[in-house]
C-alpha cells in the first residue's frame, strides 16, 4: 500500500513541476528552487507534515520534501537550542543528503565524461 | 563614390567574384541527414581526435579550409585573406585555425549569419581589387555552443517544441577574381531587427524579421522580380521562423511562397531526428550552402541562388539581462556564369 | 513595386503574431510521463527505505539514507549518460525528485573538467544546485527565526 501512495503522491508532484515547465518559461534550475522554497514554507505552515505522513517517499522524494526537512529541522532545532537552532537546524538535518550529493557529483565528474547527444 | 552601391543597402559588382570551390565538414547526426551524400567529410565522432568540444571545431574549420583551397585547385599559400567566425566567445574557433593557417586573417562576429557576412566582405574585397584568392568559412558545434549558450550536456531538461538543434559543421568558400564556378552578382547587407522576441527557444521567431527586412531590402534594391531566383535559401529560421518570414515577406508585397526554403529546414529529418524546429547555427548555412547547393550550381540543377544566413546577435549576458534577442541577415546572390 | 504599410511593425503585435505560430506543448502527453517517472522514482526510493526500516535504522536515520541512495543513483545514471534520457522524456518527472538534484550537480561539474579541478568541477558543481541551495537554506534559516519570534 505504501508503495501506491508514494507513487501517486511523487508523481502528482512532479505533474506540478511539468506543468508550471509546460505553462511557463521556467527553466529547470527555476523550479528546483521554487520547489525547496515552497516546501520549506509548507513545512514550516505544518501543510506538508501530512502528505509525508501519507505519501512517504513520494513526499520526502521531490525536492520539495528537501525543502520540507530544511523548515522541519530549522523549527526542531528552534524548540530546542532556542534561537541558534534556526541557523544550524535546517542544514543538520539535511546534511547528509548534501554531502552525498557534493561527494558523489565530485566522483562521477572525476570518472566520467560527457557524451555528445545524438 | 559608391559607384557600385546600388539603393540602400546593396552593392552590385563590375566584375562579379567567383566561388572557385567549397568543402563542407559535418558532425554524425548532421550526416545521418537527408543531405549526408552532399558533404565532403562526415565525421564519426565529434570529438574529432581532440581533448575538447572547442578544439574539434576549430580543427573542423581548419581542415574545411584546406579541403576548399584544395577543391577550387589553388594552394593555401594563393588564399590572401580569411574571413571567419564562430559562435564562441572571442572566435576561439576561427582565431585558432587561423593561427595555424597562417592566412591574413579578419575574425567577424555575426552569429548565424557568418556566412554570407564572410562571404559579402570576401567578395568585396575581390571586386574592390584587393586580393585576386581569398576564404570565407565559418563553423558551429552542437556541443560547444550547448554548453555555453544553454545548459551541460548531461543536464536533464526537456527541449521545447520551438528550440532548434545546432548543427554540428564547417563550410568554407574561396572566392576568386577569375576562375570556374558560380559569381556573387549582388550582395544586400541586412541591418539589425528586433521586434522584442525575448524567448531563447524560439530563435526563428526572433530573426525573421531581420530576414524578411533584408529579402524585401534585396529586391527592392535590385529591382530583380522574386521568381528571378531558383531558390531563396535563409540559414537557420527552422520552421516557425520560415513561416513568419514568408508572410511577412507577402505583407511588404512580394510572394516567394513558389521559391523559398531554409537551410534548417533542409539539414535534419526533424521528424525522424527529433531535432524539434529544425537545424540551427553558423555551421547550418554554410554547410548546406557549401555542400548541397554549391554542388548543385556546379550539376547545374540550380542557377540562380539568393543566400541570406540569419543570426541572433544575443549573448548568455543580454538574455539572462532579460533583453530581446536583435535579429540579423545577409543577402548574396549567387549565379552560375552563363545562366 | 509599391510599398505597402506594414501591418505587424509594433513588438506587442509581433509577440501576439509568433504566439499564434508557436505549437503548444503536448501538456496531457508530458504530465502523464512525469507522473509515471516522478511515481516510479519515488516508488524505488520508498523500496529502499522500507529495507532500511526492516533492517533496524529508525525513521529518520533510514529517510537520510535513502535520500543518500537516491542521490548516487542520479549521480551514478548521470555519469553513464542515461538520466538526461529519462528527462528528456519524462521532464519534471526525472527533475524533480531528488536525484535530478544530484544530476543538476554533476552535469555542469562533468563538462567543465577541462577547465580544471578548481575553477572547473569545483566552481560548476554548484551553478546549477548553488541557487536551489541558496534558497533553500536561506528559507530555512528565515523561517526557523519567524518561528522563534512569533511562538513564543
Amino acid at each position: 500500500m505504501d508503495y501506491i501512495k508514494a507513487f501517486v503522491i511523487g508523481g502528482l508532484i512532479c505533474v506540478i513541476g511539468q506543468l508550471l515547465m509546460d505553462g511557463t518559461k521556467l527553466t529547470p534550475a527555476h523550479i528546483l528552487v521554487a520547489f525547496v522554497t515552497s516546501g520549506a514554507i509548507l513545512g514550516a505552515l505544518g501543510i506538508y507534515e501530512p502528505i509525508v505522513e501519507f505519501g512517504g517517499t513520494g513526499a520526502t522524494i521531490p525536492l520539495t520534501g528537501f525543502g520540507y526537512s530544511l523548515a522541519k529541522g530549522a523549527i526542531d532545532s528552534v524548540k530546542k537550542a532556542g534561537i541558534l537552532g534556526a541557523f544550524t537546524g535546517g542544514i543538520e538535518s539535511t546534511a547528509g543528503g548534501v554531502a552525498a550529493a557534493v561527494v558523489f557529483g565530485y566522483i562521477m565528474a572525476v570518472i566520467f565524461n560527457p557524451k555528445s547527444k545524438k | 563614390m559608391a559607384i557600385k552601391k546600388i539603393g540602400t543597402q546593396t552593392v552590385k559588382f563590375d566584375s562579379p567574384p567567383i566561388i572557385t570551390g567549397t568543402s563542407s565538414t559535418v558532425g554524425p547526426k548532421e550526416g545521418e541527414g537527408p543531405l549526408s551524400q552532399y558533404f565532403d567529410v562526415i565525421l564519426k565522432d565529434d570529438l574529432y581526435g581532440e581533448k575538447s568540444w572547442e578544439l574539434a571545431e576549430s580543427k573542423m574549420l581548419r581542415e574545411t579550409a584546406k579541403l576548399a583551397v584544395e577543391n577550387a585547385n589553388r594552394k593555401l599559400s594563393d588564399m590572401e585573406y580569411m574571413f571567419s567566425g564562430d559562435l564562441l566567445n572571442q572566435l576561439m574557433s576561427a582565431s585558432f585555425a587561423a593561427r595555424d593557417l597562417a592566412i591574413p586573417f579578419f575574425g567577424l562576429y555575426g552569429a548565424c549569419s557568418t556566412m554570407t557576412q564572410s562571404l559579402s566582405l570576401g567578395a568585396m574585397i575581390i571586386d574592390g581589387g584587393y586580393a585576386d584568392n581569398l576564404i570565407a568559412l565559418t563553423s558551429s558545434h552542437f556541443s560547444s555552443a550547448e554548453r555555453q549558450f544553454r545548459f551541460p550536456l548531461e543536464h536533464g531538461n526537456q527541449r521545447k517544441l520551438t528550440a532548434q538543434w545546432t548543427v554540428t559543421g564547417a563550410g568554407a568558400a574561396v572566392v576568386s577574381s577569375l576562375g570556374d564556378g558560380p559569381q556573387i552578382d549582388y550582395v544586400t547587407t541586412g541591418k539589425v531587427v528586433d521586434l522584442g522576441i525575448k524567448d531563447i527557444n524560439n530563435m526563428g521567431a526572433a530573426m525573421a524579421p531581420a530576414a524578411a527586412d533584408t529579402i524585401v531590402k534585396h529586391f527592392e534594391d535590385t529591382g530583380l522580380p522574386t521568381n528571378y531566383y531558383d531558390l531563396i535559401l535563409t540559414g537557420d529560421l527552422g520552421q516557425i521562423g520560415k513561416e513568419i518570414t514568408e508572410e511577412l515577406v507577402l505583407d511588404k508585397g512580394y510572394n516567394i511562397l513558389k521559391n523559398y526554403n531554409d537551410c534548417g529546414l533542409l539539414i535534419f529529418d526533424n521528424g525522424a531526428q527529433d531535432t524539434h524546429a529544425g537545424g540551427s547555427g553558423c555551421g547550418c548555412s554554410a554547410t548546406v550552402f557549401c555542400g548541397y547547393i554549391y554542388k548543385e550550381m556546379m550539376k547545374r540543377n540550380l542557377n540562380k541562388i539568393l543566400l541570406i544566413s540569419t543570426g541572433a546577435l544575443m549573448s548568455v549576458t543580454s538574455s539572462q539581462q532579460g533583453e530581446s534577442i536583435p535579429g540579423i541577415a545577409h543577402a548574396v546572390s549567387i549565379i552560375n556564369q552563363g545562366s | 513595386m509599391k510599398k505597402q504599410i506594414t501591418r505587424i511593425s509594433k513588438e506587442k503585435e509581433y509577440e501576439e503574431y509568433v504566439n499564434k505560430k508557436v505549437p503548444k506543448p503536448a501538456y496531457l502527453k508530458n504530465s502523464l510521463w512525469a507522473f509515471l517517472v516522478g511515481g516510479i522514482i519515488c516508488t524505488i526510493a520508498q523500496f529502499i527505505l522500507n529495507i532500511l526500516r526492516n533492517s533496524g535504522l529508525n525513521k529518520t536515520d533510514a529517510n537520510t539514507v535513502t535520500v543518500i541512495i537516491m542521490v548516487f543513483l542520479g549521480a551514478f545514471l548521470t555519469g553513464l549518460g542515461i538520466y538526461d534520457k529519462i528527462t528528456q522524456k519524462a521532464g519534471a518527472g526525472a527533475i524533480v525528485p531528488i536525484s535530478g538534484f544530484a544530476n543538476s550537480i554533476v552535469s555542469p561539474a562533468m563538462e567543465f573538467k577541462r577547465e580544471g579541478y578548481v575553477l572547473g568541477i569545483g566552481a560548476k558543481l554548484f551553478s546549477v544546485a548553488g541557487p536551489v541551495l541558496v534558497y533553500g537554506f536561506g528559507s530555512s534559516v528565515i523561517l526557523g527565526l519567524l518561528y522563534y519570534f512569533f511562538t513564543r
